[in-house]
């Protein structure tokens, strides 16, 4: 069975080395004969093999450097280079995560300022970098909930509410939680049926509720204008207003989800702040709180431990929360995504943030306008950051929004967002984000524009699509069925 | 503009496409009282004013570039090849979003069932994940799994207090909403006490191998005493030590996580770092974290695959058993590069200079007066140093001498107090260690 490139334990022979290692400048010790294993099934392959074998693999990826990526709900703005130089400075790099507070002065100072510019962009009292990732931020924020009505001795609070348009994190984060979701649904206009919720907060349920948790834009990136009203009965009935800010690039500058009354939000650095998606991590996913949750946050938070004399800068050092819901991963967080964050904003600063929003907003417009014309646009208004097409057609319905997504790689494009949120009927999910230009956007629209004429024209080329990808569609079921999850050179022989 | 390339031209006429006279009419629907507010951030950066002011932040702190450095308690400072890096810096790689397009993702989905495959052969198990965020919560996630494997009808966790203090923590922060029993962790048990503790209603045990002192513990018995009960052993181990060591899989446990970081990844001030997860592939449908598996296209091609996705948030929803969306994708790569480069032969002789320059200086420093190392069981690449001073003391006068020392076990374990965790690995060459031991001697 060949595949694209060999693997990795296809190739090589017995006894080739990829690394010129030293010998030991001190004399041996005797290793523990008994203890050691007898076999280490590891591939056998020289240097340039090794250079070659990824830098071909490499070649079989899409990126974004490599062309537009308008995959909705993600953000797949550029990767600063700036920032990819800044990360591997010995002094960042080689920096131990368990050195003395007075010999991270530098990270801790940095910590402390990006702290304090998410706090100011969201209009947050208090942040916490620790968290790993969008979804650590979410679990963190409802454990933060949880632990508040506790102490509040409402314990029996233990509902979160979640629409219907939620991202799957959410329900997922409260029940891992120990808490249970109750799902509430959406109006014609994708927004939070007003009616359900206030069933729901007034009802027999009433002192039950916990909270809600709540994308703003919402997943359609559409701007809720009753989000007021939202808060407020959430607030009325004794529950907490959590914000996923996965869609904080539609709000920089432009409103302060504090400033709303929330009461915790997660940020996703690598969204909003640009720093890179790796081919599925690391994120990083600070987390904000107002004064009433300050105390819950996860720590270790950065504070000033000795303020500033006449001998110089303050003393920075870590503080755990009084009430911290506890530590969520070893050390303090992904620090390598911190200092890119931290660079990123620095390069826009006070007068600058808000273009990314402006941008970002007037490019997803842009998209809408040019391809509501081809397209059903479930929602005609003006969109956030980001816009869901319904990618069907009428005439065709064989065709659907996996395979307009697909034929769209034959174009040299990355699909929207397929098939999110799950309101819209085989929805695409489109997001341009700020730092595209206008030729990509009108090319794109041009691809799309096509696409919808071979759907009526020639519908087999969607059906069979992609044709020019490094491979077609995939069995998946097959996967499942066979279950081949690591290469067979690597297990030791059957048999426990 | 930064890293927004419109024109005004080009902005006027994408605002005539869209009938509006401004960008600013597009958030009309933000409520007027709170649309616009002014940020108190410092003022706009060009790019080489940023650069100089990331270098002087990053000098402004004690790293491993400048000093030697002795201190390991869960990162490490290894040898990272070159090649290393520069895959890591391809743009194709990443920046690259999660393989869900798996017709233009082949490059990440092949190197993470690669990455898997490699992590299968270092712990002895048949199945592994994409990596969940540190070795920390790929406990926690064990934790989960374990009482998934048992039904929830057991309710008793066992944790050496001999596993990194911080893992411990986070699988109390994970788990504070469950209604469990977590022991085990909070005493100075050995192997054979945390035996004692196993029963009917025990879901898993978990130690760390080697454990959090750097010592090889004798669990040639513990897979039988944990089976016996019907419980999970979970064997937390540094991917180094497995170089050398017999694999926990041979060992019998069912679940194997750890830190990755010692593969290829910078210490980074405590992450981007990676946590593995691997398994007997009879739990693997139980397991939370993303899997690639292998497949064939509709040529007949083979390719590869997110498998068994069912199991995951964006589908399953509040009845998935963990929200975790992310894997530490490039960590796994680096992981990844670095395990081929190293491969069969050069990962073992890594674990070898660890080995032989650890008991080089524990030997060393043990002949001090006033210093004792703790010899009593086989180690690794760390050992415990009982010191004269107190050890915050002891590393300020070892920093004076351009040293980083070991880690203060006081601040975890009331009854080492004046202990040291002392890290050699195989970038610390004899002359820093004969150094160390002789400014060790003169403080002795």
């Amino acid at each position: 069975m060949d595949g694209l490139q060999p693997l990795i334990y296809d190739i090589g022979a017995p006894g080739r080395v990829g690394v010129n290692l030293p010998e030991p400048d001190v004399p041996e010790a005797e290793l523990p004969t008994e203890l050691l294993r007898d076999d280490l099934p590891l591939p056998e392959v020289g240097e340039l093999q090794v250079v070659r074998h990824f830098v071909k693999l490499s070649h079989l990826n899409y990126s974004i450097d490599k062309g537009f990526y308008p995959l909705g709900s993600c953000t797949m703005k550029y990767n600063p280079k700036l920032n990819e130089d800044a990360a591997r400075l010995p002094g960042f790099a080689q920096l131990h995560p368990l050195i003395e507070e007075t010999g991270a002065q530098g990270a801790l100072y940095l910590m402390y300022e990006l702290q304090r510019w998410l706090g100011e962009i969201s209009g947050f009292e208090a942040v916490s970098l620790t968290p790993a990732a969008g979804a650590q931020g979410e679990f963190a924020g409802i454990l933060m909930i949880r632990n508040y009505h506790l102490d509040q001795g409402e314990g029996q609070r233990d509902i979160i509410l979640v629409p219907n348009s939620a991202h799957g994190t959410n329900p997922a984060t409260v029940t891992m939680a120990g808490m249970r979701v109750r799902e509430l649904p959406s109006n014609d206009q994708g927004n939070v049926d007003l009616d359900s919720l206030r069933a729901a907060c007034q009802g027999e349920l009433r002192d039950q509720i916990a909270g809600m948790m709540i994308t703003v834009p919402s997943t359609l990136g559409l701007f809720e204008s009753t989000i007021h009203d939202v808060i407020d009965i959430v607030h009325e009935a004794g529950g907490l207003m959590y914000m996923d800010g996965a869609n904080m690039n539609a709000l920089m500058a432009v409103v302060k989800p504090g400033e709303l009354d929330f009461d915790v939000m997660h940020y996703n650095l690598h969204k909003t702040f640009s720093t890179p998606h790796g081919g599925g991590g690391p994120g990083s996913g600070a987390v904000g709180v107002n004064a009433k949750l300050k105390d819950y946050l996860p720590g270790p938070i950065v504070d000033i431990i000795e303020e500033e004399d006449e001998s110089g800068a303050p003393l920075y050092g870590y503080v755990m929360p009084g009430k911290s819901i506890g530590r969520i991963k070893a050390f303090q967080g992904n620090f390598g995504m911190h200092l890119r964050a931290y660079a990123y904003i620095r390069v826009y600063g006070d007068t600058g943030i808000r273009d990314v929003t402006r941008y970002a907003v007037l490019n997803a417009n842009y998209l809408r306008a040019k391809l509501m014309q081809t397209y059903k646009l479930p929602y005609p208004r003006y969109c956030g950051h980001e816009f869901v097409l319904e990618g069907h057609f009428d005439e065709v319905e064989e065709v659907h929004a996996l395979d307009i997504s697909k034929r769209l790689m034959d174009y040299g494009f990355h699909p929207p967002t397929n098939y999110f949120p799950l309101i819209v009927p085989e929805a695409l999910l489109i997001e341009p984000t700020e730092t595209e230009v206008k030729e990509d956007l009108d090319a794109f629209v041009e691809a799309m524009e096509s696409i919808a004429e071979e759907a009526r024209t020639d519908p087999e080329l969607l059906l069979n699509a992609p044709h020019s990808a490094p491979v077609r569609r995939l069995d998946e079921v097959r996967a499942v069925k066979e279950l081949i999850l690591c290469c067979a050179a690597a297990v030791p022989a059957a048999g426990d | 503009m930064s890293y927004i390339p419109h024109t005004a031209a080009e902005t006027r006429q994408m605002l005539a496409e869209i009938g509006v006279g401004s960008i600013d009419e597009l958030f009309d629907a933000v409520p007027e009282a709170y649309r616009f507010p002014r940020l108190e951030l410092p003022p706009p950066m060009s790019e080489m004013e940023v650069a100089a002011e990331m270098l002087a932040i990053s000098e402004a702190n004690d790293h491993a570039g400048d000093y030697a450095i002795f201190r390991g308690a869960g990162a490490y400072h290894h040898f990272i090849p070159s090649v290393v890096n520069h895959i890591l810096l391809r743009g194709e790689f990443y920046t690259a979003y999660t393989p869900y397009q798996p017709e233009i993702s082949q490059g990440t989905l092949q190197a993470t069932y690669e990455y898997q495959s490699m992590m299968c052969a270092l712990t002895g198990m048949d199945a592994a994940n994409a990596s969940h965020y540190d070795g920390a919560t790929s406990l926690a996630e064990a934790v989960t799994v374990a009482l998934e494997v048992t039904r929830h009808k057991r309710r008793k966790i066992i944790l050496s207090h001999a596993i990194h203090p911080q893992y411990r923590e986070v699988v109390r922060t994970y788990h504070q909403g469950r209604d469990i029993r977590i022991i085990g962790d909070r005493g100075r048990g050995d192997v054979i006490e945390l035996v004692e503790m196993l029963d009917e209603n025990t879901a898993m045990l978990a130690i760390q191998y080697p454990n959090f002192f750097g010592q090889i513990d004798n669990i040639a018995v513990l897979a039988d005493a944990v089976h016996e009960v019907g419980a999970l052993l979970v064997i937390v181990a540094n991917p180094m030590a497995l170089s050398l060591f017999r694999s926990p899989g041979e060992l019998g446990a069912d679940i194997v996580v750890g830190e990755g970081q010692p593969m290829g990844v910078p210490l980074s001030y405590g992450g981007p770092y990676l946590g593995y997860f691997a398994i007997r592939q009879k739990y693997v449908r139980k397991i939370a974290g993303r899997i690639i598996g292998e497949t064939l296209d509709a040529d007949g091609k083979r390719a590869f695959v997110m498998t068994l996705r069912p199991r995951e948030q964006d589908i399953k929803r509040e009845r998935a058993t963990s929200n975790i969306c992310t894997n530490q994708g490039l960590m796994a790569l680096s992981a990844s590069v670095y395990m081929a480069l190293m491969g069969k032969n050069g990962l073992r002789r890594v674990g070898e200079l660890n080995y032989h320059k650890a008991h080089y200086a524990a030997d060393r420093i043990d002949r001090l007066d006033g210093y004792a190392v703790n010899t009593g069981k086989t180690f690794f690449n760390e050992f415990v140093l009982s010191c004269p001073r107190p050890v915050a003391e002891t590393n300020r006068a070892l920093l004076e001498e351009g040293i980083i020392g070991g880690y203060d076990l006081g601040q975890n374990y009331f009854h080492l107090e004046d202990h040291m965790l002392v890290c050699v690995t195989e970038t610390n060459s004899k002359d820093e260690i004969d150094r160390l031991v002789e400014v060790l001697g003169g403080l002795g």
